[in-house]
């Protein structure tokens, strides 16, 4: 089975899979925290609160309507949060940050348990993206792909906006020194805002995508998270490279992890994290250099 | 005097009804929230129902107490502290997880309180480490897989390959399976144990079983991991010529419709699937879809066949902790599961198991009974206490 070429580009797909849907979620959580310096743990229950979405809008109106509207009603979400919590927590200090939205994980959970119930919720595959497709001399999963094309799509999207465009120019200014770009005439405040919702959007839209690939239960958002910050931490805060390539990291060094050293495939990953801090503990590519 | 004439009015009641009119106080121990919160529900529903359907057999009234035990071990240990010693329950039923029985098995038996274990099913808890206070109405993990192996083996498999989450439960479910299946002639090619509950996608393992050159897959997961599982297996086009098996919580009645048509023929074993055909699995799922809307899931007929074989224990002329515990032990009844009966050298449930497939029916899925293979006692793994007294 190790000779069989077609085992391996079966794996890599799967890789790749998982480190899209880990980058969708890790971006908006590090450039928030880039640009805010605000840590925020409730990220992996927008996801959850996006899946939900996803699932109720799918059995009214089909896949693609929860496709398109749970990201919009994550961002609106977010736009709550943001007024209602974050904007104040803003000057507090990171640690009553990570207490606040730590105790929001917990609320959402409790809530999306009552209006959904604690069975797992599902969502079927559209047509459109069912079954499977036969790529690289291996048939794979079109939903699968869908998936990577997604992710490599929202790759380029971001990576434009943010090193082509004056709004970009702006972020980018914001992450490096808000002091200086406040001076120079930015509405860093406001700027914050757009992100802030942009990443809850984001975290819908994985939350959507990954919704008929997994079970759409509670507690999917606790489960995420501790990934998500692994892939910030190795990758480094406040970067979209740093995002991409922590997100392949952790996807490839996962999905081989389980297939070459099943046992020691749930410590692999975090082995690799305590080496990046220990050798560079900014992470591999952090915003500031 | 007035003693005398006070002992011959209660003689003569005694008389006149041959249970005494007993206040029995129950206290429910189950998961209301946390990961299996679902399942205490269920559990809960068919407990109730069965106290409703079987309590006026006898003369007593039941009283329930229900604490949450939020899936953690402590706290289930402090809340089991409060039923005994505050609320002075008589019996006690429930518990969903190993983890949480494993935490109160000491208090239980130290104080004396008989435990009807209403889900847990590490196999020490009615080998090892028994208890003449614990008898369980659920299963043994061991129990609901072992038939399983030899009747795969009887079907002309030879070649399989074993997935299950890396926990207590799914090793002693695969282990249940491989042990039969391998006596009977079978090959365990490969065995694989995932990350519990922190693996969501299986595409790495199902990649691997395919390559494995096995003639079938049999795994153990349950819950939302069941219904990853499922869907993922399907979407690689497996099913096909990987034939998917299993222990029969991969595709429960509780969530199989989250599964959707990836469960289509998925062939598993299990002690209760909603459609076997009996008089009283009948009366049983017709009353709790009329209660609760539900199609009744292996977890609600547990609850139910708890609750039943408390009122058969009061029926016997159990009063108190002690006669409760010992009646317990000797309850044997016929139930939507079929002929039930308690091993008193374990105070394991001796039940029959069921292998179905799960197939398109009207309004959704459906299980498809394809045997009833005949029940056996768990083998007593070490377990010694005191034999029942008459």
């Amino acid at each position: 089975m190790a000779n069989d070429l077609g085992f391996w580009t079966l794996q890599a797909l799967n890789a790749l899979q998982l480190s899209m849907l880990l980058f969708l979620l890790s971006i908006g959580l590090t450039v928030i925290f880039g640009l805010m310096h605000f840590v925020n743990l409730a990220h992996g229950s927008l996801y959850a609160l996006g899946a939900y979405v996803a699932a109720s809008l799918a059995a009214v109106g089909g896949f693609w309507m929860g496709f398109f509207l749970a990201p919009v009603a994550v961002a609106g979400v977010g736009i709550l949060l943001y007024s209602g919590l974050i904007r104040r927590m803003r000057k507090s200090g990171p640690m009553a940050q990570v207490l606040v939205t730590f105790g929001l994980i917990f609320a959402m959970l409790d809530l999306t348990r009552i209006f959904w119930g604690d069975l797992a919720l599902a969502i079927e595959v559209p047509a459109l993206l069912d079954g499977r497709l036969s790529f690289l001399g291996v048939e794979y999963p079109t939903y699968r792909l869908f998936i990577i094309a997604l992710g490599l799509a929202i790759i380029a999207a971001l990576a434009f906006v943010l090193g082509r465009t004056q709004i970009g120019a702006m972020i980018r200014a914001g992450v490096d020194n808000d002091a200086m770009a406040a001076c120079l005439g930015i509405n860093v405040e406001r700027l914050f805002f757009v992100v802030f919702c942009v990443g809850c959007a984001l975290a819908g839209l994985a939350g959507a995508v990954a919704a008929p690939l997994l079970s759409v239960t509670p507690d999917m958002g606790l489960q995420i998270l501790i990934p998500t910050l692994i892939v910030i931490v190795i990758g480094g805060l406040g970067s979209l490279k740093g995002a991409v390539a922590g997100s392949l990291i952790f996807g490839f060094v996962q999905t081989f992890g389980a297939v070459l050293a099943p046992q020691l495939a749930s410590v692999l990953i975090y082995a690799l994290l305590a080496a990046v801090l220990v050798i560079k503990p900014v992470g591999l590519f952090p915003a500031k250099g | 005097m007035k003693r005398a004439i006070l002992a011959a009015l209660g003689l003569a009641t005694s008389l006149a009804m041959p249970a005494t009119a007993e206040d029995i106080k129950v206290g429910l121990l189950l998961p209301y929230s946390g990961v299996y919160a679902a399942l205490g529900n269920d559990i809960d529903a068919g407990f109730a129902l069965g106290l409703e359907t079987f309590g006026a057999e006898t003369g007593a009234t039941f009283e329930i107490v229900r604490e949450d035990t939020e899936v953690k071990p402590p706290v289930a240990l402090g809340k089991a502290k409060k039923l005994i010693l505050q609320d002075k329950v008589d019996v006690m039923a429930g518990i969903v997880s190993s983890g949480v029985l494993g935490a109160v098995r000491d208090m239980v038996h130290g104080a004396g309180v008989p435990l009807i274990v209403a889900n847990a099913g590490n196999d020490e808890a009615t080998g090892i480490q028994c208890s003449p206070y614990i008898t369980r109405m659920s299963f043994s993990n061991g129990q609901v897989n072992r038939p399983m192996g030899t009747w795969m083996a009887e079907q002309g498999i030879k070649k399989v390959y074993t997935l299950a989450p890396d926990y207590a439960a799914g090793r002693q479910m695969i282990d249940g399976f491989a042990q039969t299946f391998t006596a009977a002639g079978g090959e365990i090619v490969g065995q694989e144990f995932t990350p519990f509950q922190k693996t969501q996608d299986f595409g790495p393992y199902l990649a691997q079983a395919k390559a494995s050159g096995a003639d079938a897959v049999f795994v153990f997961y349950a819950g939302g991991e069941a219904i990853s599982f499922v869907k993922q297996y399907d979407s690689f086009g497996l099913k096909a010529d990987l034939p998917l098996y299993g222990s029969g919580f991969l595709t429960s009645a509780l969530y199989v419709n989250a599964e959707g048509p990836a469960a289509e023929g998925v062939i598993t074993a299990l002690h209760y699937v909603p459609t076997i055909e009996n008089d009283a699995n009948k009366a049983f799922a017709e009353a709790f879809t009329a209660a609760t809307g539900r199609v009744p899931s292996e977890y609600a007929v547990q609850g139910y066949d708890s609750a039943r074989a408390l009122v058969e224990a009061v029926k016997a002329g159990a009063t108190d902790r002690e006669s409760l515990a010992n009646a317990l032990r000797q309850v044997s009844f016929d139930g939507p599961r079929g002929p039930l009966s308690i091993d008193p050298a374990t105070n394991n449930l001796i039940q029959p198991i069921y292998v179905y497939e799960t197939i398109a029916g009207e309004g959704g899925l459906t299980q498809k009974v394809l045997a009833q293979l005949p029940a056996e006692r768990d083998p007593v793994n070490g377990c010694e206490m005191a034999p029942v007294s008459n």
